[in-house]
């Protein structure tokens, strides 16, 4: 049983899209909670750092879950790997 | 009836029509409850008495809840363990939110915030960023292995059965952890429903639990938990609505609570300032100093104390004083420290809570400052923020990692019916989860501003009724002392438990007491849903893996089930015996939880994925070196468990980081041992290398 060519493809770009997601959802999470104290201008009547860990943060993750999820069906779709329900 | 959650008249339904009858289903339900508070409401407006408004929730929710476990009956193994793997998206991410959302998340986290202000977002990004990794790294690829349990996973994996021993152990010590601490919710909130005691409390929610997931396993709580998160977030949003309604006359909490942070943050400044709060601060300044000046010479001071009450107690006696007078002096006298040991402990104790009533706000950080301490101070200021932050960020990562390796979290998205159902599920559950939490920030801020703003400077005659009847309820929830005798109440003469932040929305509103009930119900729900899915969990984990795959492998199906509901008995009392117990840090209990999770599953799930190369020395000794090196910095520097274990060593904190935060350093050891020792030893087999191939294609059609 050896892959073929279209799944190994299918593989990488499943890679690619998680290391891309995974690093946004590292930079809101880590990399705005560090400059916390810095990204302090008023957003809204919120300090903005304080509004990133109270609502940004989530709604970026629910984006890069809803895009990861829709991205893959279509992969799955192209690659003729997709399962049936 | 057993219809409505699966066959009807034995005849699987399609999975759209199944859909579609769920639809109906909970579209009824919801409107039931609907009907049911508002019939309520009309009830209470008629004199209905509170105990009865409270009982009729506990009995109605429980008996719910019991019903459709008795409907979802099942002794058929792939029901009773996944449900039948064909749970839609939507609603096994409905389940997952109730699942995830404990009694921690519904009662404990808006305290937190309204306790912590920015420090608690840690909670708020931990408790979500971590479904990016479930949905990223975890869920899809565990959901095409398609087996029953997580240490399947392991035990398929990595071969052979140490793998799955240690999965099922640390399945175990993190479930059960975490068990403990929901039933003692659930003890809380009956008691506070009904006014029973906190022991028959417990009893109560577990019969309902056990009813639910005795009967019918995954099948019967995936419905349950369903029931469960539509009560939950119902009862969550409408105090914060109202409230929000009443202070902005915007029906959007979570949009316009900003402009109310603002206000809370002028009003901390006014507060600090306030001669009134630095009059009471300066008292409990000179109690604290009183207290360490007993601490000083315990043995002489205790003799002088007994002596004064003694003393005490006989004025009052020949004086003609009233009853009263003379039953708390002798109460007092009775509540005398017994020893030397005693008065140090209950000194040390007071001299805590009045050191911390001598700071401003009652010891609370400005709202919405990130971190202690100041990046521009003095050294030791900026060793504060320092340090602040680091313990930010750990518990930010230990929390993430930790929801990506909770086995009762994972084993839901082996219940859809397909890989591509798992993703969306993962991001319904994530949407259903990020609506509870979403609102929780906006509630701590609302909640502080009314108590800022309405409470504080309140005569103290004219405080509202449920003041006083919470402080009966339990005194170190609530409770209130004018202690510079102003007859105002100044924020340093209350004292609020983040437990009962939520619980105190409603009446904080003005709402009627229907929605106290209601709230609490959905308290009650979280908690009972949380329960129930880590019940399974170390059912399972005891059943399944350690009886059928290790012990008896030809065991039938029938009691390969049995022994699962069995064992799933015993679990269940003896938790609810250890919730009893009353052990102390509750919140503790539940983040250790996540530590644990952490280092010992995330770094074998993932890369038994990622890396073919993993194998099973390397996971096994990566999990054993993950839990012990967390396990070793846990005990050693929790005070809590230094005490319970008697560890005398001295604390040493590495990078100054809390105990809580424990995995940070467990999951980077995990990784590091099983890349290392996987490279030094043979490579795992064909045909596990033909395993990772398999899951990573959601189907294999031309190979």
């Amino acid at each position: 049983m050896q892959p073929t060519e279209s799944h190994r493809r299918y593989w990488r770009k499943n890679l690619a899209v998680t290391a891309v997601l995974l690093l946004v959802w590292f930079s809101v999470s880590f990399g705005v909670s560090y400059f916390a104290r810095s990204l302090n201008f008023t957003f809204f009547g919120w300090p903005f750092s304080f509004w990133m860990g109270a609502q940004g943060a989530l709604v970026v993750y629910c984006l890069i879950v809803g895009f990861y999820a829709w991205y893959m069906n279509r992969l799955d779709i192209e690659h003729d790997v997709a399962d049936e329900d | 009836m057993a219809g409505f959650f699966g066959s009807r008249e034995g005849v699987l339904l399609s999975s759209q029509q199944f859909k579609r009858q769920l639809d109906r289903v909970y579209r009824w339900y919801t409107l039931g409850l609907v009907v049911f508070v508002v019939i309520l409401a009309l009830l209470e407006r008629a004199g209905l008495p509170r105990l009865w408004i409270g009982t009729a929730f506990l009995l109605a929710t429980i008996g719910l809840y019991a019903g459709i476990g008795v409907m979802s009956r099942t002794t058929d193994a792939s029901e009773y363990y996944v449900a039948g793997r064909r749970v839609p998206a939507v609603y096994n991410g409905m389940a997952t939110g109730a699942d995830w959302m404990s009694a921690a998340s519904f009662i404990g986290l808006a305290g937190t915030l309204y306790l912590t202000g920015y420090s608690g977002l840690a909670f708020i990004m931990g408790w979500t960023g971590g479904y990016c990794l479930v949905a990223l790294v975890l869920a899809p690829y565990l959901r095409k292995f398609g087996q029953f349990t997580i240490p399947d996973f392991l035990g398929e994996r990595y071969g052979g059965s140490l793998p799955r021993l240690i999965g099922v152990a640390a399945a175990i010590l993190c479930s059960f952890t975490y068990l403990v601490a929901q039933i003692y919710g659930v003890g809380l909130i009956t008691s506070y429903l009904t006014g029973i005691a906190f022991e028959l409390g417990i009893f109560l929610g577990l019969g309902g639990i056990l009813v639910c997931s005795f009967l019918g396993g995954m099948r019967a709580v995936t419905w349950t938990q369903v029931a469960q998160y539509i009560i939950l977030v119902v009862a969550y949003l409408i105090p914060v609505v109202w409230l929000s309604v009443k202070q902005t006359g915007v029906p959007v909490p979570q949009l316009v609570y900003g402009f109310q942070l603002e206000k809370v943050t002028a009003k901390e400044k006014e507060l600090t300032a306030d001669p009134r709060e630095l009059q009471v601060r300066e008292l409990f300044r000179q109690r604290s100093e009183a207290l360490s000046g007993k601490l000083a010479q315990p043995a002489e001071s205790l003799a002088a104390d007994k002596l004064a009450a003694a003393k005490r107690m006989e004025q009052l006696k020949t004086g003609n004083a009233s009853v009263a007078d003379i039953s708390s002096a002798a109460k007092a006298l009775a509540t005398m420290p017994r020893d030397e040991a005693a008065a140090v402990k209950a000194w040390t104790a007071a001299k805590a809570a009045a050191d911390i009533k001598t700071q401003p706000l009652n010891g609370m950080p400005a709202h919405a400052t990130q971190f202690s301490g100041n990046p521009d101070g003095t050294p030791k200021e900026q060793e504060t923020y320092d340090t602040s932050r680091r313990n930010f960020l750990a518990l930010v990562f230990c929390l993430m990692v930790g929801t990506a390796a909770l086995p009762h979290i994972l084993m839901r998205y082996y219940t859809v019916p397909s890989v591509r159902e798992a993703r969306q599920s993962v991001t319904w559950s994530l949407v259903c989860i990020f609506l509870l939490y979403f609102t929780a920030p906006a509630l701590a801020v609302l909640v502080k501003y009314e108590i800022f703003t309405v409470l504080v400077g309140m005569p103290f005659d004219q405080l509202p009724a449920w003041v006083n009847s919470w402080t009966r309820v339990d005194p170190s929830l609530l409770s209130v002392t004018d202690i510079n005798k102003d007859n105002i109440l100044q924020l340093n003469e209350m004292n609020i438990g983040g437990d009962i932040v939520v619980l105190l929305t409603p009446e904080l509103a003005g709402l009627p007491y229907v929605i106290s009930g209601l709230v609490a119900a959905g308290g009650l729900a979280a908690a009972l849903s949380t329960a129930d899915g880590l019940l399974l969990t170390i059912a399972n984990a005891l059943g399944h893996d350690l009886y059928y795959k290790m012990i008896d492998p030809n065991a039938s199906t029938v009691s390969r089930v049995t022994v699962s509901k069995i064992l799933l008995l015993i679990v269940a009392l003896l938790a609810a015996y250890v919730a009893a117990q009353k052990p102390a840090d509750i919140l503790f209990l539940v983040s250790a939880a996540f530590s644990f999770a952490a280092a010992s599953f995330f770094p074998a799930l993932s890369l038994g994925i990622f890396w073919k190369r993993a194998n099973g020395i390397g996971a096994v000794l990566g999990m054993v070196c993950g839990l012990g090196v967390t396990s070793y910095y846990m005990f050693t520097n929790q005070a809590w468990l230094r005490a319970t274990f008697g560890i005398t060593s001295p604390v040493q904190l590495w990078w100054g980081i809390d105990p809580i935060s424990a995995g940070l350093f467990g999951v980077p050891v995990g990784f590091a041992v099983i890349v290392l020792v996987s490279l030094v030893t043979r490579p795992p087999s064909q045909k596990v290398q033909e395993l990772v191939e398999y899951i990573r294609y959601p189907d294999l059609k031309r190979l």
